[in-house]
């Protein structure tokens, strides 16, 4: 075994273990932290199979950008435990054994099958080649993947503003809330003057 | 010379399961999110592997996409959910089974 083939074997480890530990946490903040290991994991295994950018780009939008998003969201919601039931029988041991099925046929197909054993070259894809690439054969698809981009931040710019109160929003809510609001002050009145 | 193309099929394998457990097992709208995220993690490390075994950079791209629909899933996913605990006060999936 050559020292490329230790060390994916040693990070794979770490990131199993570590979305291991992640997916039974019940503490929501321990669980993000033990994804973030498992993401730069992750990124280790990317660089060990010649990608450094998308190295780069798991470390900065997984591990850097997306998982913050879930510890903000944490944090700023869910102060107090939520007193969920951790794996409840009635849907713990179907999803374990259909888990462990679906492991067990894929392990097998992916031994068996005749062209899979030959073992990983070492080749590096440097991101200047990388980008030629992305840039000659795929631009259709970045132009279609930013509009997506466009589209979900106004979504979710939309949503973030939808629940509040204070914040001015479409039409029809507008005249059901001066009747809501003055009512029970207009009772409030009323007594005081009885 | 790193390892055999199947053992990598193997290691995502298990993440790939590890994320469908617990996006089914989870009673929590967060952690669902989360087991979402490690099932794509799993595929795009897939992708990688298979674009060093076919020597074709097709599969790096492909990674690309990944992490930028995943980068919109999770925005939009997290936005849903604040705006679901603001309206009913909890993150179990229960509380949000009618379509209003």
């Amino acid at each position: 075994m050559t020292l490329y083939g230790i060390f994916f074997y040693l990070i794979s480890a770490v990131v199993i273990a570590a979305t291991a530990v992640a997916v039974t946490r019940e503490n929501l903040l321990h669980a993000v932290v033990y994804l973030i290991i498992s993401f730069f994991g992750t990124a280790m295994l990317f660089y060990l199979f010649g990608a450094p950018l998308l190295a780069a780009l798991e470390v900065i939008i997984y591990a850097g950008a997306i998982m913050v998003l879930f510890l903000f969201v944490v944090m700023m919601i869910s102060s107090r435990p939520s007193g969920e039931a951790l794996f409840p029988p009635r849907q713990f041991l179907p999803a374990v054994f259909f888990c462990l099925l679906y492991l067990l046929v894929a392990a097998a197909m992916a031994v068996q099958t005749p062209g899979l054993n030959a073992p990983l070259q070492t080749l590096t894809a440097s991101p200047r080649l990388f980008a030629t690439y992305v840039f000659k054969y795929h631009w259709f698809s970045i132009e279609v993947i930013s509009m997506l981009l466009l589209v979900a931040a106004i979504g979710a710019l939309n949503l973030g503003t939808a629940g509040r109160p204070g914040v001015k929003k479409d039409v029809p809510e507008q005249p059901e809330k001066p009747p809501t609001g003055s009512n029970p002050g207009a009772q409030v009145s009323g007594r005081t003057e009885d | 010379m790193i390892a055999p193309f199947s053992h990598v099929l193997i290691v995502a394998g298990i993440l790939f399961a590890l994320g469908a457990f617990c996006a089914v097992v989870r009673r929590n709208l967060i952690m669902i999110v989360l087991g979402i995220e490690i099932m794509l993690n799993a595929a795009s490390i897939v992708f990688v592997a298979a674009s060093l075994h076919l020597n074709n950079l097709d599969g790096q791209s492909f990674v690309l996409f990944i992490l930028a629909v995943a980068a919109t899933e999770v925005s939009v996913g997290l936005a849903i959910i604040v705006y679901a605990f603001r309206r009913t006060g909890s993150f179990d999936p229960r509380n949000f089974n009618l379509l209003r």
